[in-house]
């Protein structure tokens, strides 16, 4: 197929359109061992110890943004799903829902880092779908993983373990991602826009596990950003979480752009960011493994739990202190 | 960000707060109210938890000044039943919430309707320009700060010759509501903080009757934390020497005497009317209508549904929280029927509106 083909409903349909699409466009793309044969099924050896499932879809606007594209939040996304939940990430499912009329540039762009976000992150696709939708009924392409994973035997992640005088980390600048992408939505054409920090952080959680149960509980701040990923945490629990506004991590673009739409960062995704509640003897010792490696060199301890039940604060630079709820709904650029 | 960082100094903040200490000490046993009337102080005092900062005997209490929380739902019904008649409507993404007597925007979305979302008013000319046969309706709300962008739009309108974008208007200004505050011999306001951006427009010298006709301390003060307790700072100042006059605190950004450009563009443009504020009731000429000869670019009269009061529960007592009479949870419709996430006055529907703050940190809201 040449570069300026686009998808038909023909290569939805089965026939020989169907299979040259996917051997040579998707198979040899992100194809692995086990997909080599165009199963739809894979059949895999299962590791000892119990195994960590998890499953996303993937709708975003525009497919490309600053810092990369569906394909790889596609695979990040699962990917830190598993990891989060104390698990080595292993393998991926992958279903692709394209409408009729993608260009096969940008397909092959998609599925180009699908395959090397799953190499980065050492995971193997193992098994895939595609299904072609008439034109208007699906925004370009819609992508789901599944991801399975093994768990990790010295993690007990829990939110029930969460403690007084335990600490907050998280690994790197809140809202990137969702900053990225609504200007890129909008069409903001800025000199110093704001980058998605889609990437992976399960290598970040293989670091926090060498300290067994002194990592209490870890999730990463995608929809909802950290407001929403702490809030949840705490939410019916006996404690709760006071921020520093003076040690948030934010980016100077993402930040630049908050500022200026009137949003809050603490309501943004990221795609490459996980937060840890951690025992305080540990802290330092998570950071500084975070710290050595490059998806972490930004890792900061940002607060502490307090005896205050169910409730996130943040101590603000004024010297104020405010309730960090979750937002009601889409985050809507402000008229005041 | 060093502009803004420079605002938002820890060492700077603790300084004043203590500089509000002392005032609040100065005071004696006297307990003063007062209002931020613009909704982005709201904003920036629930932002930076700056009533934290406040001596006890000082309270800060919310005004109108959120134009999309005092929208009357009469207005919202209208923009829908526009947008059952085919039309696509453009807004500032916070109307979105705002409940209409039938349902809100978001609701009419989520039911087919075409309503899309600018960061500028001047993107629905571009989207009506792209689709020349569908007609265009901008929502045209916001006080003095976006009534001028708002005025250079429908001019523009009118130069590029587009024949399918009309306003609908419920462009309000700021001082008519502050005279029908200042008018209840209930108020119980001692100074009034007074709106930023508003201001650059009007000019301070537009808070002169508030100070001296009816001896209300005024201070125009910026957004930025530091700004704000600056500008309160000036008022208990006003208040512990028993004056009352307007300090302009925001002089980087507002004359006295305001944008003149601006207000022409504005005078050309709109004419004031009569206009219904949620919580408020209708104050007389505190809206901005299309003059005589735009009214073809009137959607109300393009599409002959004029734009009628809507009905509020009766029961709401967001006037009285306006006007600093009583707290959020002494209404009866506090908590049940009106929380967050279906709210029936202003105080309610701004999500640091008064009654939404109140229920927020009662520990009920939140999630």
């Amino acid at each position: 197929m040449s570069q300026d083909d686009r998808i038909t409903m023909a290569h939805g349909g089965g026939g020989r359109a169907s299979r040259q699409l996917i051997e040579e466009e998707i198979a040899r793309r992100v194809g692995g061992t086990a997909l080599r044969g165009l199963p739809d099924a894979a059949t895999l050896v299962a590791p000892s110890g119990g195994l960590v499932f998890s499953t996303d879809s993937f709708v975003v606007q525009p497919l490309e943004f600053p810092g990369g594209n569906i394909g790889h939040l596609a695979v990040h996304g699962t990917v830190n799903d598993v990891a989060v939940a104390g698990g080595r990430p292993l393998w991926l499912s992958l279903g692709l829902i394209l409408e009729e009329g993608l260009p096969l540039a940008v397909l092959r762009r998609v599925l180009d880092a699908v395959a090397g976000a799953a190499r980065a992150c050492d995971v193997e696709i193992v098994t895939g779908d595609t299904k072609v939708v008439p034109r208007g009924q699906c925004d370009g392409m819609y992508v789901n993983t599944a991801g399975v994973g093994a768990a990790l035997p010295t993690l007990a992640l829990d939110p029930r373990s969460v403690t007084v005088g335990d600490r907050v980390l998280v690994s790197g600048s809140l809202g990137d991602h969702g900053m990225a992408v609504m200007c890129a939505r909008e069409g903001f054409e800025l000199a110093n826009a704001p980058r998605s920090d889609t990437g992976p952080v399960h290598r970040l959680v293989a670091a926090a596990a060498a300290f067994g149960h002194g990592v209490r509980f870890m999730r990463d701040p995608t929809r909802g950003g950290l407001a929403a990923v702490l809030d949840e945490t705490v939410e019916g629990l006996a404690v709760g979480v006071r921020l520093e506004e003076a040690h948030l991590p934010r980016s100077g673009p993402a930040r630049a752009v908050a500022e200026l739409l009137g949003v809050d960062l603490l309501h943004v995704a990221c795609e490459g960011r996980v937060v840890a509640f951690c025992a305080p003897e540990v802290a330092p010792e998570v950071l500084r493994a975070w710290r050595a490696l490059p998806e972490g060199h930004g890792a900061v301890d940002i607060g502490a739990v307090v005896a205050e039940p169910g409730r996130v604060t943040l101590a603000t630079l004024a010297g104020g202190r405010r309730v960090v709820d979750v937002p009601v709904g889409e985050l809507l650029p402000r008229i005041c | 960000m060093r502009y803004v960082d420079g605002f938002r100094l820890p060492g700077a903040a603790k300084a004043l707060t203590q500089e509000l200490a002392r005032l609040g000490d100065a005071l004696g046993p006297r307990r003063v109210k007062l209002m931020e009337v613009c909704g982005s102080h709201t904003m920036a005092i629930a932002r930076y938890g700056l009533k934290d900062l406040l001596p006890a005997n000082v309270r800060l209490v919310s005004g109108p000044g959120c134009p999309v929380c005092v929208t009357d739902p009469g207005y919202v019904d209208a923009a829908l039943a526009l947008a059952e008649r085919g039309a696509a409507l453009a807004t500032f993404g916070d109307m979105l919430r705002v409940p209409g007597s039938r349902g809100s925007l978001a609701d009419a979305r989520a039911a087919g309707a075409d309503v899309r979302v600018f960061y500028s008013p001047v993107q629905a000319l571009e989207w009506a320009e792209a689709e020349p046969d569908q007609a265009w309706v901008v929502l045209a709300v916001g006080f003095e700060t976006t009534a001028a962008p708002l005025a250079a739009l429908a001019l523009e309108i009118r130069r590029r010759g587009l024949g399918n974008v009309t306003l609908l208007t419920a462009t309000k200004t700021v001082p008519p509501a502050l005279d029908a505050l200042v008018a209840d011999p209930a108020l119980a306001i001692d100074g009034f903080l007074c709106p930023a951006h508003v201001s650059a427009i009007i000019g301070a010298r537009a808070y002169l009757p508030y100070a001296e006709e009816h001896g209300r301390a005024c201070v125009v003060a910026g957004f930025e934390p530091l700004d704000v307790l600056y500008g309160v700072k000036g008022l208990l100042e006003q208040l512990v020497a028993g004056v009352a006059r307007v300090d302009n605190q925001y002089e980087r950004v507002v004359r006295w005497e305001g944008n003149p450009a601006a207000q022409r563009a504005i005078a050309r443009v709109f004419v004031p009317v009569d206009a219904p504020w949620r919580g408020l009731g209708v104050v007389p000429a505190s809206g901005l209508a299309l003059g005589p000869g735009l009214a073809d670019l009137d959607a109300s009269v393009r599409f002959e549904r004029p734009v009628t009061a809507g009905r509020v529960n009766p029961a709401c007592r967001c006037g009285d929280v306006l006007k600093g009479v009583i707290e959020p949870a002494e209404c009866r419709l506090f908590g049940a029927p009106c929380v967050p996430e279906r709210p029936l006055g202003p105080c309610m529907v701004s999500s640091e509106g008064s009654c939404a703050a109140a229920w927020r940190y009662s520990g009920r809201g939140a999630r």
